[in-house]
């Protein structure tokens, strides 16, 4: 078929200048004007070139809302986003006689209706009202302490990967671990540990349901002692897709919720310097996503529960609820692209750019 | 006075009858402007329907044709095809209110042969999905595509209708026990024929969309065709007992050849469609199974005229006349499906077409009855309907559609 390769797509979709992608439209017209037939001489290659070029491949029209934040997102941790009084509402740190930070979030399961492609609509659960829920990042040995108020409809939960105690895992398996009936609240307590870049989610039932309506986000633990170079930038990603028309399979998937967000509004990074990746895989319904760079490759630090990369790659698999810690730098200034090669969700939505300069 | 009370009682009847219409106005009024009172206000699941009508294939290009058969507003924010985001424009607009149609347009490199699945999303997140099974070229309305099916009408329509008619002469020498055979093998010919036909029909009610009500479609074409032919029958009774049996039976003969007509109309939208849109290929073999199976309809529509006191000319005038009557249709039926096929009018056609195959059918046993009075399922009877449904039984191998 016509677009064998994903970096055609991306000139497509983002909307930059879009040259036709001269070798296939060309091969393909040969073929084509071949099925029309004398009535369609007329057509000429150029004309079916252009068309091609102009509407081809891609999301029709802008995103409608401003419900999300796709860059912002990226760096965004322990509600670092907002203003110090406005934040205060949801995180405070407080210093512990051993050196290490109590954290205490402020977490309210809402139902809030959220853009998930340009002008597709979606009635998702949310941690604070957004999808991925708020990112939540502390030091190896911090005590994490989560006010939780469940003020949707459903019984819900948050249960944290990494250590914990039973009746903080939030599963409703023990008698103090209690799944939230609308209006109640409790607390989840547990200290930040081990390192690595986890996940949270709802772990009321059915958990596919409550994960696939979005209630999920990630938690990351660095390291007390960190020996990996130091990043320059880093970013959260959280690759997640939508049932919008909840028939069990997806209909639409991204990094970070909002279909092709990132070729809407590419990352921008510099050319050299080091980009650090705090990848999660929370899709439902497909048991494979992956990620893979052009023309670029990348250190990879599996769950991040290591200090060195086990491996050096330019794509990795993730089955679900699988996280990954990415060490990138560009080689050369330009768009390069990133997307799950698990094609089929790629040309669904989870696709993005980076612009190196 | 008596004038008075005449006018008053009148005038009693008007307000009867106006009365409730008066109530149900304003309570639809009310209704319209207030709501009602809570019952069907609740936080309901969008109720949204698309309905596919047609996909045109272009070289690089695809049209879809969409209608709204739902109650409410849909609009459509993106397309998937092949389960790939793809980029369209959709005339007049991306909002469709209910039973409103529009165009989806998109530049699409598709692959003659291919299948090709095609995903609209709405704002609400709903998906409806048509699938192609091949790819194909559409037919472009041009001089060389209507000589293809007028061609191709002749072919399966006229020219065996035509063809079966000229057992004419061997048939008229027919008497007694053989004519009865004939008739019921008429009979046989035009029962599978009817069964054939409303298959058809029965099987097209899921192609539309559900506001359109396909069973009340045929419900109503099936009634009206044998009210219809009722009437004319009442009304053409006294020809009959006046004019005699062979005028009777020229009558029988037009409406077989009608029937037979509506019959063919929906085979030729039947065929205009599948070629359209690339489902069948019009190889010899299914115009030759088209033309011996219908070579049958044309001596269903004789034998009934066996009994004629017509002259040579005039009976040979009637015979083009029902053959045309019969045949063309075929034509028309084939040119509409090819351009401008609709699942509604082939439904209504085809129960129209039933309903006049059965209608005439129970005539020709009528009479057969009345011939014989002693009973209708005498073994030559019998045995002449069983040879008309396994003739048309075994021709229908032929067409290897």
């Amino acid at each position: 078929m016509l677009f064998t390769g994903c970096g055609q797509v991306a000139e497509e979709v983002t909307g930059q200048e879009s040259h036709p992608h001269e070798e296939g439209v060309s091969a393909d017209h040969g073929h084509a004007d071949e099925a029309a037939g004398d009535s369609h001489e007329d057509m000429s290659l150029a004309e079916h070139a252009q068309n091609l070029a102009q509407f081809a491949i891609g999301p029709n029209g802008e995103y409608e809302t401003n419900d999300f934040d796709a860059l912002e997102f990226l760096t965004t941790w322990n509600f670092n986003n907002l203003a110090e009084d406005e934040r205060a509402k949801f995180y405070k740190e407080t210093a512990l006689d051993d050196g290490t930070l109590l954290r205490e979030y402020w977490f309210n399961v809402e139902e809030v209706t959220i853009e998930v492609a340009p002008g597709v609509y979606y009635p998702a659960w949310s941690y604070n009202g957004q999808v991925p829920g708020p990112t939540i990042r502390a030091t190896e040995g911090d005590t994490i302490k989560i006010h939780f108020k469940n003020n949707a409809s459903k019984p819900h939960t948050v249960h944290f990967h990494g250590y914990h105690s039973s009746s903080q895992d939030g599963t409703g398996g023990e008698e103090e671990d209690k799944i939230m009936l609308p209006g109640e609240s409790r607390d989840y307590e547990f200290k930040a540990e081990p390192f690595g870049s986890h996940v949270y989610h709802c772990h009321s039932y059915p958990v596919s349901q409550h994960i696939a309506k979005g209630l999920y986000g990630a938690y990351i633990v660095d390291p007390k002692v960190d020996t990996r170079p130091k990043a320059d930038k880093e970013f959260v990603m959280v690759m997640n897709g939508f049932d919008t028309d909840f028939d069990g399979a997806n209909d639409f998937y991204a990094v970070n919720t909002r279909a092709f967000a990132y070729n809407y509004q590419p990352i921008h990074v510099k050319k050299g310097e080091l980009v650090r990746i705090q990848l999660s895989n929370m899709l439902e319904f497909d048991p494979i996503n992956s990620f893979h760079l052009h023309a670029n490759f990348f250190d990879e630090y599996p769950t991040g529960t290591k200090l060195d990369p086990e491996n050096f790659t330019d794509t990795i698999t993730m089955g679900q609820g699988e996280r990954s810690i990415l060490d990138i730098r560009f080689r050369e200034e330009g768009m390069y692209m990133f997307h799950s090669h698990v094609s089929e969700l790629a040309e669904l939505g989870w696709t993005g750019m980076f612009m190196v300069e | 006075m008596f004038k008075n009370m005449f006018q008053n009682a009148k005038f009693r009847l008007i307000l009867a009858f106006l009365l409730p219409v008066v109530f149900i106005a304003a309570l639809v009024w009310f209704f319209v402007q207030k709501g009602t009172f809570g019952v069907l206000e609740g936080n309901f699941p969008p109720v949204e329907k698309i309905f596919f009508e047609r996909v045109v294939f272009e070289p690089e290009k695809i049209t879809l044709g969409v209608l709204n058969d739902g109650p409410e507003s849909v609009k459509i924010s993106q397309l998937i095809v092949n389960d790939v985001v793809w980029r369209f424009k959709m005339e007049p607009s991306n909002e469709l209110k209910p039973l409103e149609r529009a165009k989806i347009n998109l530049y699409y490199p598709w692959v003659e042969g291919d299948p090709l699945a095609f995903k609209l999303v709405s704002a609400n997140g709903v998906a409806f999905e048509k699938e192609v099974d091949v790819s194909f070229l559409s037919p472009v309305l041009d001089s060389k595509y209507i000589k293809t099916f007028v061609l191709l009408g002749l072919y399966v329509g006229v020219i065996p209708v035509l063809l079966g008619l000229l057992w004419f002469p061997f048939l008229r020498r027919l008497r007694g026990g053989a004519y009865m055979f004939l008739l019921s093998l008429t009979v046989g010919l035009l029962v599978f024929l009817g069964f054939d036909a409303l298959a058809e029909a029965i099987e097209l009610i899921g192609e539309v969309p559900s506001t359109f009500n396909g069973v009340g479609l045929l419900v109503i074409g099936f009634l009206l065709a044998i009210f219809a032919l009722g009437v004319v029958t009442y009304k053409t009774q006294h020809i009959g007992e006046s004019k005699g049996e062979h005028v009777k039976s020229l009558l029988w003969a037009y409406l077989i050849a009608f029937g037979i007509g509506l019959h063919n109309l929906g085979e030729g939208l039947a065929i205009g469609s599948a070629y359209a849109i690339g489902e069948a290929t019009l190889g010899a073999t299914l115009v030759i199974g088209f033309m011996a199976h219908n070579l049958t309809e044309g001596i269903a529509i004789v034998s009934p005229l066996t009994k004629t006191l017509l002259g040579r000319s005039k009976i040979v005038m009637h015979l083009l006349v029902m053959g045309i009557l019969a045949g063309a249709p075929t034509i028309i039926g084939s040119l509409i499906g090819g351009f401008a096929y609709s699942p509604i009018l082939a439904i209504l056609f085809l129960a129209i077409g039933v309903g006049a195959i059965f209608d005439v059918s129970f005539d020709i046993l009528h009479y057969m009855y009345r011939k014989n009075e002693k009973g209708l399922f005498t073994p030559v009877n019998v045995l002449g309907f069983l040879a008309g449904l396994m003739i048309m039984y075994g021709t229908g191998f032929l067409v290897l559609g």
